[in-house]
């Protein structure tokens, strides 16, 4: 398989599927909190300026929390996200699928300044394109991966039509592959839709075009239980 | 079993414990019911998975479970008496078993320091090698014995003094652990580097006579400070080590193993700069008291320091 997935066993003796984050998706998240960071920064001294002197030590002492110790607080309490990550959907998870802690969190993100050499995050990129699971220096030393969310999962919608059950039992993929044409029948153009549901020969026979489709979509409809 | 029996036979279950899950405290079931719920739902993720029921179903399946899986194996111990316990026998137990590494971290940090504090006495225009004229000028204007608050410009206050020394030395105690991770080039270069500076700084006042404000200065944090550094560089050799030798392991193995106790080094180590960063912002400006006070005090603080290393921790270690 070419997808970007990652597959926990647990103790209940059951595999959980954890789909991978790349690059860009955590680029994104990265700057939404970069300027959230410089933003906490910028407010810090407004309100604090007119105590002067006194007033850039607390704006600094702001800007060591905000930038070391902050994003990895919020990987320990919002289930491994910080606000950027939130944002994108994306949530830093240990390798075996478990919540992250203070230990691993504040590991990541000390060695994020050796990730961000020689600028912009130069060898991060590369350590995460050698990687099969897309992990920078700082994932590799504390064992965690940056995953998308789970999220919930809505109700398919497709065309209505009277169920056909299968000539044979289908696996889950094939059976994933029939649903997921029903689901895009209503995107796809008339013609497109023919040409993709006569190529499943053994389902659909010498069926042509419109018959073949309707036919398909008769064993969406099987196979989602609508009986 | 029909996909629709099983569904339906099991339907109450799952939306009670994806409710569980939403809002524990406005779950249907006790929390005690929590963990036999859940491995009833790996058993039906399973099930459903090997009778290949549809897709949407075991998706369905499979989040419950990884939720689950979030809900019940997330740590909720307290951890403010951990950091206590940390504090008094983990830390100190901790840079004792990382010994060999802590020597090699103080070599290259004190090594240079001290040497260079003693060859400016014989040798003073060597300074000028090693710092640019206006660094020079700014440390005469810092250690001036004319000044009422030592170590800095007259106008600055300690909180900001305090502000200055969190955000900078603590950050230059993160990019000495975190270089380490380039097969420990990192690590030795800041530790090096820094001993360079700070002997540099110190062998020339000495040896222009600014003794008294620049020892009374720095002797109170000095302990606190120096000896941080060196631990977050031995912290930092500790990954550069699982990388160059990772031993009869895969080296991602070794540098995951490591992590562990460089990280732990980290923490005592950022809580050192954050004690030292206190003293040297609202104790070392003082003028108030003499220099024999304050250099009572500095030594005191490294004897203290000492023996907190050598001696805290062993007998709960033991346990």
């Amino acid at each position: 398989m070419l997808d970007t997935t990652r597959r926990v066993a647990t103790p209940e003796g059951i595999e959980l599927t954890l789909r991978l984050a790349g690059p860009v998706p955590r680029a994104l998240a990265w700057s939404v909190d970069f300027v959230l960071r410089v933003a906490v920064v910028f407010v810090v001294m407004m309100v604090a300026g007119p105590l002067g002197a006194a007033g850039t030590g607390i704006a600094l002492i702001t800007a060591f929390f905000v930038e070391w110790l902050l994003p990895a607080w919020f990987e320990t309490r919002w289930n491994g996200q910080t606000p950027g990550k939130r944002a994108f959907g994306i949530a830093v998870l240990n390798d075996d699928g478990t919540p992250v802690r203070w230990p691993a969190a504040l590991t990541r993100n000390l060695l994020r300044a050796v990730d961000f050499l020689p600028l912009f995050y130069g060898i991060g990129l590369v350590a995460m394109l050698a990687s099969r699971d897309f992990k920078r220096l700082g994932d590799l030393a504390a064992g965690t991966v940056v995953v998308y969310q789970a999220e919930k999962t809505s109700a398919r919608v497709f065309p209505e039509a009277p169920p056909v059950s299968p000539p044979f039992a289908l696996s889950l993929e094939e059976q994933r592959a029939v649903l997921e044409l029903a689901e895009r029948a209503s995107t796809l153009t008339r013609e497109r839709l023919e040409e993709l549901a006569e190529l499943p020969s053994p389902l659909v026979g010498s069926l042509d075009g419109s018959r073949a489709a309707a036919r398909l979509i008769g064993m969406a409809n099987y196979i989602a239980g609508r009986k | 079993m029909r996909q629709l029996h099983f569904e339906e036979a099991h339907a109450k279950e799952w939306d009670e414990f994806e409710k569980f899950l939403d809002d524990p405290k406005k779950s249907p079931f006790a929390a005690e019911e929590m963990p036999p719920r859940y491995r009833r739902i790996c058993q039906s993720l399973a099930l459903a998975a090997d009778r290949q029921y549809s897709p949407e179903l075991v998706d369905r399946l499979n989040q419950l479970a990884l939720r689950g899986h979030h809900a019940l194996y997330r740590n909720r111990r307290r951890e403010s008496q951990r950091v206590l316990e940390f504090l008094l026998a983990g830390f100190p137990a901790l840079v004792r078993a990382e010994r060999r590494l802590v020597l090699a971290a103080s070599l290259l940090f004190f090594g240079p320091l001290l040497g260079l504090i003693a060859v400016l006495q014989a040798y003073p225009e060597f300074v000028h090698y090693l710092l640019a004229p206006e660094q020079i000028a700014n440390f005469h204007q810092m250690y001036d014995p004319a000044n009422r608050r030592l170590g800095s410009r007259e106008a600055d206050s300690s909180l900001m003094m305090f502000g200055f020394y969190i955000w900078n030395n603590i950050r230059i105690g993160f990019q000495t652990f975190a270089g380490g991770l380039l097969a420990g080039v990192g690590s030795i270069w800041f530790l090096a580097a820094n001993g360079v500076v700070i002997g540099a700084v110190a062998g020339y006042l000495t040896q222009v006579g600014y003794t008294q404000t620049f020892w009374s200065f720095v002797a109170g944090h000095s302990s606190l400070e120096l000896v941080a550094i060196a631990i977050a560089g031995a912290a930092g050799l500790r990954l550069g080590m699982a990388v160059i030798s990772p031993g009869n392991v895969s080296r991602r193995a070794a540098l995951v193993a490591a992590a562990r106790p460089a990280v732990r080094l980290m923490y005592g180590a950022a809580m050192m700069f954050l004690a030292a960063a206190f003293v040297e912002a609202f104790w070392s400006p003082l003028t108030e008291f003499g220099f024999q006070t304050k250099i009572i005090v500095g030594i005191a603080g490294w004897v203290l320091l000492l023996g907190y290393f050598l001696l805290a921790g062993r007998s709960s270690a033991a346990r």
